[in-house]
């Protein structure tokens, strides 16, 4: 090969013997396919690792609480159970937490609605689109809580304001996110769908609203993020307004008698519905959709 | 046969788009009919408008000059008389697995509904050999196998013509022989009528009946052939279209 005559020389096929094998080696002698083993099996699974994260913190917690030994600071994590249970026991909890989400689902509910209203003038004409941007760009950044006080002058100390603050927080989060999700649907889908005689209403129900799922999801995410922390500080401000008062106003009133146990306790509770409405509501419609279809790992 | 009537006639379309900073014609007054039955293929390098002039024929885009008529009707948009079957493996609809997927065009298109279009729909998904797979969803399929479930969708609305923009180009070399043999099957089971469009000669050899040449920038009708039968006059046929296309570049040009 050193010399140019023998380049040119090289034969097109190679002198090699060739090898062919009649029968794989290795059959019978590995393993092909073993179960895993029963520590891997449970790690494997989501909402057992969760678990061990809470629990995790929930020792930190109360090795602080103990460390401080300061109930009127920072309460242990047994006595935040302790006033936990004590307020769900004797009903006032389970009936303040009521209060908020009875008035959050409201809000939400109609916050979603406008936003499939926004959304669908958006799909429908140009002059929508810019509509829907311009509102977006000048509310979205608008905090819920800095409306309030003219929500008190429009609708005074009742619901209606509270479920107007919701419904603005809610509202930006949900069809921004909609809105972006129906424009990054493929072009070849919507031609699909086109290609089957849909149009209008139709392409948004059939294919827009469908392929855009993991956006629409996210924004009712964030949206109800939104429309909890919203609640919350509304209610802390001018909870009073309906009566009983919602989890706000219960961990405000425990604030001013300084009994900081039940303070937690309504944080405790304010965390646990989150927590049940992320993994149990939402992640349950994910697993069924998203997942399913193959849109998210 | 050359009595028979045209089933689609593209009669001296012209198709322009808009890029931001350009008006772009994509085809000068490119005329053919297409009769039943045929195999019609549409072959040219890139750049000759031969994926836009199947997107006007399936309606997405109207012509700015001359006129596209299907059955003596001139088309205005898309509808499902005119199945369209596209390169991108992205056209299953990713929430509905593969029997909802035929049964849902058939359905959204009110073809048929219920029973009736669900039978419609396992009869073709058999015929592309997916009967294992009708309760998978798409993205648990390999390429070919999301070709062959466009391909049963399309034939399943039993469609005037069935449009394939290169169906088969992003598949392995392997796989796209196999589907090419499996459409002929199917065509000389039920003789659908085909437009369908690649760059590939050879591909266009094989599965065409008759083959429009068309020329680049802009897209232009350089010829109209009859395809060949024997190996021997495929290879002919093969050079023939080789020097006709690329009669000036011809040592340049790669054999695809």
């Amino acid at each position: 090969m050193s010399s140019a005559n023998a380049l040119a020389e090289r034969p097109r096929v190679s002198t090699r013997p060739e090898i062919v094998r009649e029968r794989t080696e290795t059959q019978g002698k590995t393993v092909v396919e073993k179960p895993l083993s029963t520590l891997e099996l449970l790690y494997n699974q989501a909402w057992l690792r969760k678990i061990l994260i809470l629990a995790v913190l929930a020792l930190v917690w109360e090795a602080y609480g103990r460390y401080l030994d300061n109930d009127l600071l920072f309460p242990t994590f047994t006595s935040t159970l302790a006033a936990f249970f004590r307020g769900v026991a004797d009903g006032t909890l389970p009936a303040r937490a009521w209060g908020s989400v009875k008035v959050l689902l409201i809000g939400y509910g109609l916050g979603i609605l406008l936003a499939t209203l926004l959304t669908g003038l958006a799909m429908a004409s140009r002059i929508g689109t810019d509509f829907l941007e311009t509102m977006t760009s000048m509310l979205n950044p608008l905090p819920a809580i800095a409306l309030l006080p003219l929500a008190l002058i429009w609708f005074g100390l009742g619901n209606g304001s509270l479920v107007f603050v919701l419904v603005h927080s809610v509202t930006w989060a949900i069809a921004l996110n909609t809105h972006s999700g129906f424009l990054s649907v493929s072009r070849t889908l919507k031609m699909v769908g086109r290609n089957y005689g849909l149009g209008g209403a139709g392409l948004i129900r059939k294919i827009l609203i469908p392929a855009a799922f993991p956006s629409i999801l996210t924004g009712l995410k964030v949206g109800w993020a939104f429309a909890w922390r919203t609640l919350i500080a509304a209610e802390l401000v001018f909870g009073v307004s309906s009566g009983s008062g919602g989890l706000g106003w219960f961990i405000f009133e425990n604030k001013n008698m300084l009994d900081i146990p039940n303070v937690f306790a309504g944080l405790l509770t304010v965390i646990i519905i989150g927590l049940i409405v992320e993994n149990l509501i939402f992640q349950t419609i994910e697993r069924h959709t998203i997942q399913r279809w193959g849109m998210q790992a | 046969m050359g009595l028979m009537e045209p089933l689609l006639e593209v009669d001296g379309v012209t198709l322009q788009y808009k890029t931001p900073n350009h008006l772009i014609t994509a085809t000068y007054r490119v005329g053919f009919d297409v009769l039943p039955s045929d195999r019609f293929v549409l072959l040219g390098p890139s750049g000759c408008g031969k994926s836009t002039l199947l997107k006007a024929v399936g309606g997405y885009m109207a012509p700015t000059e001359g006129e596209i008529r299907l059955k003596g009707k001139a088309v205005t948009g898309p509808g499902p008389d005119r199945m369209m079957v596209f390169q991108e493996f992205d056209q299953l609809l990713p929430w509905k697995t593969v029997l909802q997927n035929v049964v849902f065009a058939l359905e959204a298109s009110g073809r048929l509904s219920g029973r009736a279009a669900e039978e419609r729909a396992i009869h073709y998904i058999d015929k592309v050999n997916l009967t294992k797979f009708t309760t998978s969803y798409p993205h648990m399929l390999s390429g070919g196998m999301k070709q062959r479930v466009a391909i049963a969708r399309g034939m399943a609305m039993e469609p005037d013509i069935l449009l394939m923009d290169e169906p088969f180009a992003a598949l392995d070399a392997l796989t796209r022989r196999r589907m090419q043999d499996e459409l002929l099957g199917l065509w000389e089971e039920t003789r659908f009528t085909v437009l369908f469009v690649t760059h590939s000669i050879p591909e266009a050899i094989k599965i065409g009946s008759r083959i429009l040449l068309l020329s680049p920038h802009p897209g232009e009708v350089k010829a109209e052939l009859n395809s060949a039968g024997s190996p021997q006059e495929q290879a002919r046929l093969e050079s023939r279209i080789q020097q006709m296309l690329f009669s000036e570049e011809i040592k340049e040009a790669e054999n695809v």
